[in-house]
């Protein structure tokens, strides 16, 4: 009787084009405009810095909860990159980068995490699916959007994104499966920042990788470093070019970090070490791109500065026409928005209930400027 | 015009639905090659192809809500749950994201999906398979609650389900399947959603029921006129959400005597709803207490006792009796 080993498709490959000290590997360098590299770091920087004013804001009481996404700037707009508008993007809640890179408007981020509905108003036209909280639960939808692109005979790739701990909610495999026996044209983008909230990688899951969890649903994954725009670039362009071809899903695991808090309400000095923060920093997405623009001769320190400057106005610009926004939106009765195509009897009853108060109650608690 | 079982029905209404308009297709667990383990998708799969008719793997949150997402590119999906026992599995599926793509969205991104599935006692079958939870889904703002109580009524309601522009969650008293034939149009046919029918006219007392209740309801009311010569008048709600409390208000205020009968348990149930309606928008007309008859408040038992738990017609015949009988 035999008792020998199965063969499964596919290996688990690391891939790093662009080291930690910003040293190529030229052969495996992707085949991108310098333009567009320029925007790649455009957008991540953009990224950041938004990022450091939404906490600013934040902790001025100005805005809510948010999940900050500095140090995961590269695995998102190196996956983003590669696709085009006519494709789509099923965010979680940390993808203020690929946000970014997608265009979506600075004051909608802005708003959304000020509490209002309008900030998640997705523009017409736009195939970016709004912020999803609850952990893995947007996978099934970007699949069905995926079968759905496909059945239509169209050319369009689904992307999604999720972190390390959404790999162990079921949300996840049944995604995953559903993905491959359909042949989905879906890329899955796993952000492994190392940390959900407070429980560390090897104790989500003892897989060695996360990358190898797409083998088990037949079908290829990756470990890239995720602080390598060009890494998770050749990764995302690999997967989108089988997606578009008919081969169905591809799971990318971009291994990076949570460099600041899971989010503002989060204190991560209670389960992790600052050592293990510094370590990371090292590895810093944003330092390291710069390095090697600056040494392909596409940026220079005083390029770098104009554009700190221009990013600058740009975020005080869109916090400015926020704050005007927002002072306009005191109509609490958007609420009853949205909710069915019409609003039944009962429905429009409780808005006249509400709206006999004017929308001014309920404001006693909130902050003025 | 001929007779079908409500089985058929519902297969009528995707046979026609699925032929007039290619974004309508189905996907669950063995509706394909099985045509489901109830049959009501038999055949569909040789006809519009596994493209349309999909036998998916046994994941239920990913039915709903990959169902969901192609929803959301423009699609019409049909999805089924086996048995309503399993539905739980996709529940956020359904209260975090169908129900809210709308609102969340702001209009742009819509769930015109439906998800249909068997739910109720009376058929014998194991624990998981008999419940009748529509509280659930009643309860959650964004999604409507659709429940037929004959194969007429089963046709028309799943084709306006279909045809809905928010996420239809289509309640199929399996019950009553296989139990009666109804005359079902071949032509087309749809009823409003979030409207009741007043299935019997009566003067003395309003019963307010849905689904497999309603034909025990019907046969009660013909016992109370047999017995009593009480003209009860039945409401059959169709739509427990959104709720159609108009029709039943109309109706209360006619008879001034109210029961609600259901098979879900009864604390926080649908009947709970009717009722506080009735006590808001009714009350002075109201002669008596209004009655809930419905299944206790206990695990749904295993089917050698569920006759027991469901209303019997001698039970609602009771709790009519009890509330045409108390003096104001």
């Amino acid at each position: 009787m035999p008792r020998e080993r199965i063969e499964i498709p596919y290996e688990v490959e690391w891939l790093q084009v662009l080291d930690e000290d910003g040293n190529l590997d030229e052969e495996r360098m992707p085949d991108v405009e310098d333009d567009e590299l320029l925007a790649w770091h455009r957008a991540m920087l953009l990224a950041r810095r938004f990022d450091e004013r939404l906490l600013q804001l934040q902790r001025q009481g100005r805005i809510g909860t948010f999940a900050p996404v500095k140090g995961q700037e590269a695995a998102q707009v190196g996956a983003v990159a590669a696709i085009g508008e006519e494709d789509w993007v099923v965010p979680s809640f940390r993808e203020t980068a690929a946000a970014v890179w997608r265009g979506v408007p600075l004051e909608g981020l802005i708003l959304y995490n000020a509490g209002y509905n309008e900030g998640a108003a997705v523009p017409e036209g736009r195939r970016d699916l709004p912020i999803a909280i609850p952990v893995a639960t947007q996978l099934p939808a970007a699949v069905g959007v995926a079968y759905g692109a496909k059945y239509r005979g169209s050319d369009e790739v689904v992307m999604t994104f999720f972190g390390d701990g959404a790999t162990s909610e079921g949300d996840f495999h049944e995604s995953m499966n559903f993905a491959k026996v359909f042949e989905c044209p879906t890329v899955f983008v796993c952000q492994n920042n190392q940390w959900a909230i407070s429980i560390p990688r090897e104790d989500q899951t003892k897989s060695k990788t996360l990358a190898q969890k797409a083998l088990a649903h037949g079908f290829p994954g990756i470990q890239v470093d995720g602080n390598d725009p060009l890494a998770v670039h050749v990764a995302a362009k690999e997967a989108t070019e089988r997606a578009r071809a008919g081969e169905g899903p591809t799971m990318i695991e971009c291994v990076t970090y949570r460099l600041s808090l899971h989010t503002t309400a989060d204190d991560p000095s209670k389960y992790r070490d600052e050592a293990e923060v510094e370590e990371w920093q090292k590895k810093d997405p944003l330092p390291r791109f710069q390095r090697f623009l600056e040494e392909r001769d596409l940026l220079s320190g005083e390029g770098v500065e104009s554009l700190e400057e221009e990013l600058a106005a740009e975020i005080e610009s869109a916090w400015e026409s926020a704050r005007e926004t927002m002072d306009e939106l005191d109509d609490p009765l958007v609420m009853f928005d949205h909710v069915y195509e019409e609003r039944p009897p009962y429905l429009e009853e409780q808005r006249e209930e509400l709206a006999r108060f004017g929308g001014a109650v309920g404001r006693e608690g909130e902050e003025s400027e | 015009m001929s007779e079908r079982t409500m089985v058929e029905a519902l297969r009528l209404a995707l046979e026609q639905e699925m032929e007039a308009d290619d974004s309508v297709l189905v996907l669950g667990e063995d509706v394909g090659v099985d045509g489901g383990v109830f049959r009501v998708t038999e055949g569909l799969l040789d006809a519009y192809g596994e493209a349309r008719v999909m036998d998916t793997p046994l994941a239920e949150s990913v039915i709903v809500g990959a169902a969901l997402g192609m929803a959301i590119r423009g699609l019409k999906p049909v999805a089924e749950i086996q048995f309503s026992g399993f539905t739980y599995l996709a529940f956020h599926q359904l209260e975090s994201h169908a129900a809210r793509i709308r609102w969340r969205s702001r209009g742009r991104f819509t769930a015109p999906m439906v998800v249909r599935t068997p739910y109720g006692a009376g058929v014998r079958a194991l624990e998981h398979h008999s419940e009748s939870r529509e509280a659930y889904w009643a309860h959650t703002p964004g999604l409507k609650t659709v429940i037929p109580s004959g194969p007429r009524s089963a046709r028309a309601l799943l084709v306006a389900a279909i045809r809905d522009p928010d996420p239809v969650v289509f309640y199929e008293p399996k019950a009553i399947y296989r139990a009666f034939r109804e005359e079902v149009p071949d032509e087309e046919e749809t009823l409003p959603i979030g409207q009741a029918a007043v299935a019997r006219e009566g003067a003395e007392i309003t019963l307010v029921t849905w689904g497999a209740m309603l034909k025990r309801t019907l046969d009660a009311a013909e016992v109370l006129a047999d017995e009593d010569g009480v003209a009860a008048e039945v409401i059959d709600v169709r739509t427990v959400s959104p709720l159609d409390a108009e029709t039943i208000a109309v109706s209360a205020r006619k008879t001034g005597r109210v029961a609600v009968v259901h098979e879900a348990p009864r604390s926080f149930g649908p009947g709970a709803e009717v009722v506080a309606r009735l006590v808001e928008k009714v009350f002075w007309w109201l002669e008596a207490p209004v009655k809930r008859i419905t299944a206790p408040d206990v695990i749904t038992p295993y089917f050698a006792r569920e006759q027991a738990y469901l209303p019997a017609v001698e039970r609602i015949v009771a709790g009519a009796r009890e509330v045409l009988e108390t003096e104001a």
